[in-house]
């Protein structure tokens, strides 16, 4: 057992199970269920990476906080975090489909670093934030511009979408990742790479994310703070690929589709 | 028989799921802002449910105490009442919900610091649809201190309760134990520290509460 090992939440064989990366052979495709059973990482299917939590998981998402982000859509940078909330029915796992509803004319992915709460965190100095992640883990952040509106904006009906919030596809624990604003982010559509970025240029680091809302609400193990997308967000569409990809965390895939078929996985076949 | 409806103390005390509120569903509220609806930064008035999240660091009971941040004077009470759904999306049952707020203007960026203080939803109890009063019938009185400051009725809703349902599981499924409450007629009324709450419904239980003055 490696306390470091990338964790996984999945579906086999009629149950969930917890399983992480073999370690033994990271980014080989193979997965260990808790019950130490092997399996390729493309016969399971894929929850979002978190333990089931006593109360509503509260899910926080950061818009503009990357400078070039903020430029790219016509804004000042904030002066204070631009947060807005999100409800876990909007999350799905790894691998899965993303509806696209026919007539939009922009729908955008956007890669984050996600951070996983640890511990109750309540006034936490910035020097002491990270003593308070549990772990990490990618989201893509789906936004349809189409339905944004200037009231209460980023607004829900953009932002908090059935099947828009991958998350995925590894829990990674805070010990693994030293620097959590020293890894590169990308993502591609279709294998091109279409968005670059890197957690150096946040605005507000994910320290500073956790002393700022924790000053004025307590966060709870399992809490979600959703850190913000780099410059690079295009149009997608139905059959597009988008891998959403962080340094060390995880490559979260998506498929697009125009409307949600049976079988959420068949387009995917099992990995080498 | 088996009699299918839940019984109040089968109903969980606190959520269990996303508490959703919504702005502008009186029609006072828009109409206070006149003119600015149409002006930056909002362009136009809005046409989709103006959503928010209440989360769970501010549930709390009926019968608390709220500490209300050092730096304000008094907060915000807006009396409301929430479908509570099922399972399949159906409204399971019925409570009433005192949503405080941070008093602010500005309706432009998610009032998240403003609505999401620890302690800022307290929660009555839930009572299943079939012993509830329709939330279309219900009368809210809310008093401060013993004195009456406002009565909200839900009979002339810009969305009323199904119209609002329709338009918000359009884009996004509520889940069982998911809330969305039906919104706060404006003005909405202060209240300070030291000061007893109470809001109370024919057909609903009773929900009370203090406010504190945080210490340092």
């Amino acid at each position: 057992m490696n306390a470091n090992a990338r964790r996984a939440r999945v579906v086999w064989n009629g149950q969930v199970h917890d399983a992480m990366e073999a370690f033994d052979n990271p980014g080989q495709g193979l997965l260990q269920l808790d019950s130490g059973l092997r399996l390729r990482q493309g016969d399971v299917q894929w929850l979002p990476p978190l333990r089931p939590v006593a109360r509503p998981r509260t899910i926080l998402a950061l818009g503009l906080n990357y400078a070039d982000h903020a430029k790219e859509l016509a804004f000042k940078p904030p002066t204070e975090p631009l947060a807005f909330l999100k409800g876990e029915g909007s999350l799905i796992g790894h691998d899965a489909h993303t509806l696209r509803p026919a007539g939009v004319a922009f729908m955008h992915y956007e890669c984050e670093l996600a951070v996983v709460v640890g511990r109750t965190a309540r006034r936490v100095r910035p020097e002491d934030a990270l003593d308070f992640v549990g772990g990490y883990t990618v989201a893509n952040d789906y936004a349809i511009r189409d339905f944004l509106e200037n009231w209460y904006r980023p607004n829900l009906r953009v932002k908090n979408r059935d099947t828009c919030t991958p998350l995925g596809p590894w829990f990674v624990p805070a010990a693994a990742v030293p620097d959590p604003q020293a890894l590169a982010l990308r993502t591609t559509v279709n294998g091109t790479v279409t968005q670059q970025g890197h957690t150096r240029d946040m605005i507000f680091g994910v320290a500073d994310l956790i002393a700022h809302f924790s000053g004025f609400m307590t966060l709870e193990p399992g809490d979600l703070i959703l850190t913000g997308t780099p410059d690079g967000v295009v149009n997608v569409q139905p059959g597009d690929v988008v891998v959403t990809e962080i340094e060390g965390i995880g490559a979260l895939r998506n498929t697009l589709v125009d409307r949600l078929s049976a079988n959420p996985t068949a387009h995917h076949p099992a990995q080498p | 028989m088996h009699d299918p409806r839940p019984a109040l103390t089968a109903l969980p005390l606190l959520p269990t799921g996303t508490v959703y509120g919504v702005l502008m569903n009186f029609p006072g509220e828009l109409a206070a802002l006149g003119e600015s609806a149409h002006q930056p930064p909002y362009q136009s008035p809005p046409r989709a449910p103006v959503l928010y999240i209440k989360p769970a660091n501010t549930f709390r009971t009926a019968g608390s105490s709220v500490t209300v941040p050092a730096e304000l004077e008094a907060v915000e009470v807006g009396a409301t009442v929430a479908l509570v759904l099922g399972s399949g999306g159906h409204v399971a049952a019925l409570r009433l919900l005192a949503d405080l707020s941070e008093p602010h203007g500005n309706h432009f960026r998610p009032p998240v610091k403003a609505r999401c203080r620890d302690g800022f939803l307290v929660v009555g109890a839930a009572v299943a649809v079939d012993s509830a009063p329709r939330p279309d019938d219900c009368v809210l009185t809310l008093t401060v201190d013993g004195q009456p400051v406002q009565n909200t009725r839900f009979d002339a809703l810009v969305r009323p309760p199904a119209a609002l349902l329709a338009d918000v599981t359009e884009f996004m499924t509520l889940h069982s134990g998911d809330h969305l409450m039906l919104g706060c007629d404006r003005p909405v009324p202060l209240a300070r520290p030291g000061q007893r709450v109470e809001l109370s419904c024919p057909g609903l239980p009773t929900l009370a509460f203090t406010l504190t003055r945080e210490t340092a």
